[in-house]
């Protein structure tokens, strides 16, 4: 088939960008074969628009096919490629080249206080565990109306932020007392309670409440700040845990 | 090898899985299995709503619902299970609710509704208010919703574990047909093989956008449940059918929802042109996706293309308030900033068609049952969702039914499948039942040296994109229906340089691409048989519809697997055979689509 076939069409391009070598510095471990984890650097060819993923993607398809780490959706709603790009909780897939200063090496480790498994991949369960013990579903009593339940726009908007959480685990997995407490629920957990917390449809608001007022809830949140500005999804998560120690005054005390 | 029992397994975890899992781990002992984690599916990338004849701001009713998707689909639809569809649809969204889902509402405090493509009043009169949104993570909010509701029902899931094998047996109890006694899994943590038995297995797997380049679909979508379905002999339908949603970020492909148009986004061409008024005069930049994405590659084929290389067109949100964007249109609007520096308030985005949805699949009847002909079904095997061809969305499915389908004819499977367990014997797995998996697995883990994995892959992507895309021809598709089958051969000699045994997504991507080549050439095939226009599948050299000749469902079948399949025998065959099923044609004839 001739190039000027009228079938031929042409494939959506972004518009020319320039091309530049950059070094990713990744830190290795593999269980099977290391004791220790190490550094490897690869060199590595990108666009201008190319995110943090798509450099990560060209060491594994074309270079070292044996570096592990998790990915999916590729643009920030699916939540499996959280790890700390010079030393920063980031999704690869939301995080572009330029914008981490492509002139020095990047390191790229994975995200702490979860065990590693390999490379980039860590335990995600102990995550999760901390998620399905504070009740993350709506509770309920009494007759199911045979329509939706009326709920104001005002009132959906009282949990509206803590809605977009995607189980990521970069707020947890940024905050210090989490790397020093494996118990703390941490921040992710916290953010899930709000969201049914202050929700006017449920009714297990005091349930939640009197788990997270245990010692390794809500109280051993310091107020640092990391789990804000590692929220790639914009959530203003120190706010909803300040919002959830203020239930816990108000409405218990 | 460890095994298990269970009456019933799910296989993944996105929303038709989760919808099953919710039915059946209540009425028998379920177990979901997923490649990923379960709120990692890609239904949480779905944006713009869920359609129902709710009524809550205007007039509507199912049975409009229900000729929009038929005409949609290009009369191609099966027109029964439209019916069931766009009637439970009601009861769907308000299950939703009940579980919890954060609807975005109106003003009295009820679900709000919102215009979407192809979405009418009085059957084509003019856009409706249908879909059910919670602002552009519809999905997202339906994922979590199910997850949550999983959670407190205590359904059981194997995280990160990817079924790689279907076994089917001959059994006395059904009549000595080949009925589902389990499956086969790799568990990525570890290497280890599983072994799964179950009296009723649910395919819950998605779709297949990875045959294609520019897609909205995750990298791990790469059709597993149609390829493990294909090679132990059951069909595949209508895989020719794939839709190009039209507004993909240009060059990368990221969805930005058709709710974006729904709240009175416009597309236009370099010259300012709201060019959709001359393709669909009445409903404009809300027809059906099939038209928009031809409209658009028509304008750029024209030359009123925007940007230096003039390939791609602009969506303009510009006019809209930016509190309303902001309410309505949050996440996709950052998409924009985020991947291409573009501010929606002040400034039109660079938008060009990205392959979508897989309208084909895995044949079942209403009841989620798999048939493996026209009219038999294989006993206890289910399909729902992306993977599933039940057919509701024919040739072309309208924005927003795909979460409903998930919704709907999940929660069917899942009945079914628990039902059937309850009351059907066991089926004898055969002995080994796990060789092929293995085989599979160390036939590629040991090659020394061969074809690196990236390299097939881009050949298949880039020739699927260049060919077989929302424009196509005998000559385009011959091409790459060669490419295909040279891919066919080269997939023997692949090597993967990762040889250990704990997250090898090496091997992974690997046994992936295995499903995307085998898939590509029935989506060819199909393709070249088909010498019409519908829907989503336009040809140059054939641009009418003929109904006449192929108001049918294809339905491709294969030589299947050997029951003791060799090391180094091909897992790929050389005979494709297709054949066709009449169309369900219950109250709607075919007209002519004009919108």
């Amino acid at each position: 088939m001739s190039v000027d076939a009228p079938s031929k069409k042409p494939i959506a391009e972004a518009v020319e960008v320039p091309t530049f070598q950059i070094t990713l510095r990744i830190e290795r471990y593999n269980p099977e074969f290391d004791t220790e984890s190490h550094y490897e650097d690869y060199e590595v060819t990108v666009h201008g628009t190319d995110r943090v993923l798509d450099a990560l993607h060209t060491i594994k398809w074309d270079m070292d096919g044996s570096l592990s780490f998790r990915r999916s959706c590729a643009h920030g709603v699916c939540g499996s490629d959280a790890m700390r790009i010079n030393g920063k909780n980031r999704l690869a897939c939301k995080t572009l080249v330029k914008d981490v200063n492509p002139d020095k090496p990047i390191t790229i480790e994975p995200i702490k206080g979860l065990p590693v498994e390999k490379d980039l991949i860590v335990d995600m369960e102990p995550f999760f565990d901390s998620y399905r013990e504070i009740m993350p579903f709506l509770v309920t009593t009494g007759h199911e109306p045979t329509h939706e339940r009326i709920q104001s726009q005002a009132d959906k908007d009282r949990f509206d932020d803590t809605t977009k959480c995607i189980l990521c685990a970069a707020c947890t997995s940024s905050c210090p007392v989490f790397w020093n407490d494996g118990q703390y629920f941490g921040p992710a957990a916290i953010v899930n309670a709000h969201r049914f917390i202050f929700d006017s449809r449920d009714e297990a608001g005091d349930q939640r409440l009197q788990i997270l007022n245990d010692k390794e809830g809500v109280w051993r949140c310091r107020t640092v700040f990391n789990c804000t500005e590692a929220c790639p999804r914009g959530i203003e998560v120190t706010k909803a845990i300040a919002e959830v120690k203020r239930a816990i005054i108000t409405r218990r005390v | 090898m460890q095994t298990h029992q269970y009456d019933v397994v799910i296989v993944g975890a996105g929303g038709a899985g989760m919808r099953a899992a919710l039915e059946s781990s209540g009425r028998a002992r379920t177990a979901v299995l997923t490649k990923l984690y379960p709120t990692r599916s890609h239904t949480g990338a779905a944006q713009g709503g869920m359609c129902a004849a709710l009524s809550n701001v205007e007039e509507d009713n199912w049975e409009w619902h229900t000729f929009d998707t038929v005409k949609g689909g290009d009369y191609i639809v099966d027109q029964d299970a439209a019916e069931i569809m766009c009637r439970e649809a009601i009861k769907a969204v308000i299950d939703l609710e009940k579980m919890g889902l954060p609807f975005n509402r109106t003003p009295e405090g009820r679900i709000d509704q919102r215009r979407f493509g192809g979405h009418t009043r009085n059957h084509g009169e003019a856009a409706v208010r249908r879909s059910c949104y919670a602002a552009d993570r519809t999905g997202h909010m339906i994922l979590q919703t199910l997850y949550q509701n999983c959670v407190k029902q205590g359904v059981e899931f194997y995280n990160e574990f990817y079924v790689l094998d279907l076994v089917l047996a001959e059994s006395e109890a059904h009549g000595g047909e080949p009925a589902v006694a389990g499956v086969i899994a790799y568990e990525l943590a570890t290497g280890e093989i599983h072994s799964f038995r179950a009296k009723a297995v649910v395919l819950a797997t998605g779709g297949a956008g990875k045959v294609f380049k520019t897609t909205s679909n995750a990298h791990t979508l790469t059709g597993d449940g149609m390829g493990i379905a294909f090679r132990r002999g059951l069909p595949l339908e209508d895989l020719e059918f794939f839709q190009f949603h039209p507004t993909g970020l240009a060059g990368l492909g990221i969805l930005l929802s058709e709710a974006a148009r729904g709240e009175g986004g416009i597309l236009r061409n370099s010259e300012g042109e709201r060019f959709m008024e001359r393709y669909a005069p009445t409903i404009k930049d809300l027809a059906p996706r099939d038209i928009v994405a031809r409209s658009m590659a028509n304008e750029v084929r024209e030359g009123r293309g925007c940007g230096p290389n003039r390939d791609y067109v602009l969506l303009d949100l510009t006019h809209l308030e930016p509190a309303h964007i902001d309410a309505k249109l949050p996440d996709i609007t950052e998409f924009a900033r985020t991947y291409l520096g573009v501010e929606p308030y002040t400034e039109p985005i660079p938008v060009y068609p990205t392959a979508h949805y897989a309208m084909g699949g895995v044949p079942t009847n209403t009841d989620a049952e798999v048939l493996r002909n026209n009219t038999e079904t294989v006993p206890g095997l289910y399909a729902a969702g992306e993977v599933a061809c039940v057919s509701v969305h024919g040739a072309n499915r309208l924005g927003t039914n795909s979460l409903l389908d998930i919704n709907v004819f999940g929660r069917r499977a899942g009945i079914a499948a628990a039902k059937f367990a309850q009351d059907a014997p066991w089926v004898e797995m055969p002995g080994s039942p796990e060789q092929h998996t293995l085989n599979l697995l160390e036939d590629i883990r040991g090659r020394a040296q061969g074809e690196r994995v990236a390299d097939l892959r881009r050949t298949l992507q880039e020739t699927m994109d260049r060919d077989v895309q929302v424009f196509r021809t005998e000559e385009s598709m011959t091409e790459a229906l060669e490419v295909v089958q040279q891919l066919k051969e080269r997939y023997q000699h692949v090597v993967v340089q990762d040889k250990g045994k704990r997250y090898n997504l090496d091997l992974l991507e690997a046994v992936e691409l295995g499903f995307l080549i085998e898939l590509a050439e029935v989506v060819v095939l199909g393709a070249l048989a088909r010498k019409e226009s519908r829907g989503g599948h336009f040809r140059e050299d054939f641009t009418k519809r003929d109904d006449e000749n192929f108001m049918v469902h294809t339905m491709a079948y294969r030589t299947p697997l050997g029951a003791n399949e060799q090391r180094g025998v091909s897992i790929f065959t050389d005979k494709v055979r297709l054949d066709y099923k009449p169309v369900n044609v219950t109250r709607y004839q075919p007209m002519e689509r004009k919108y």
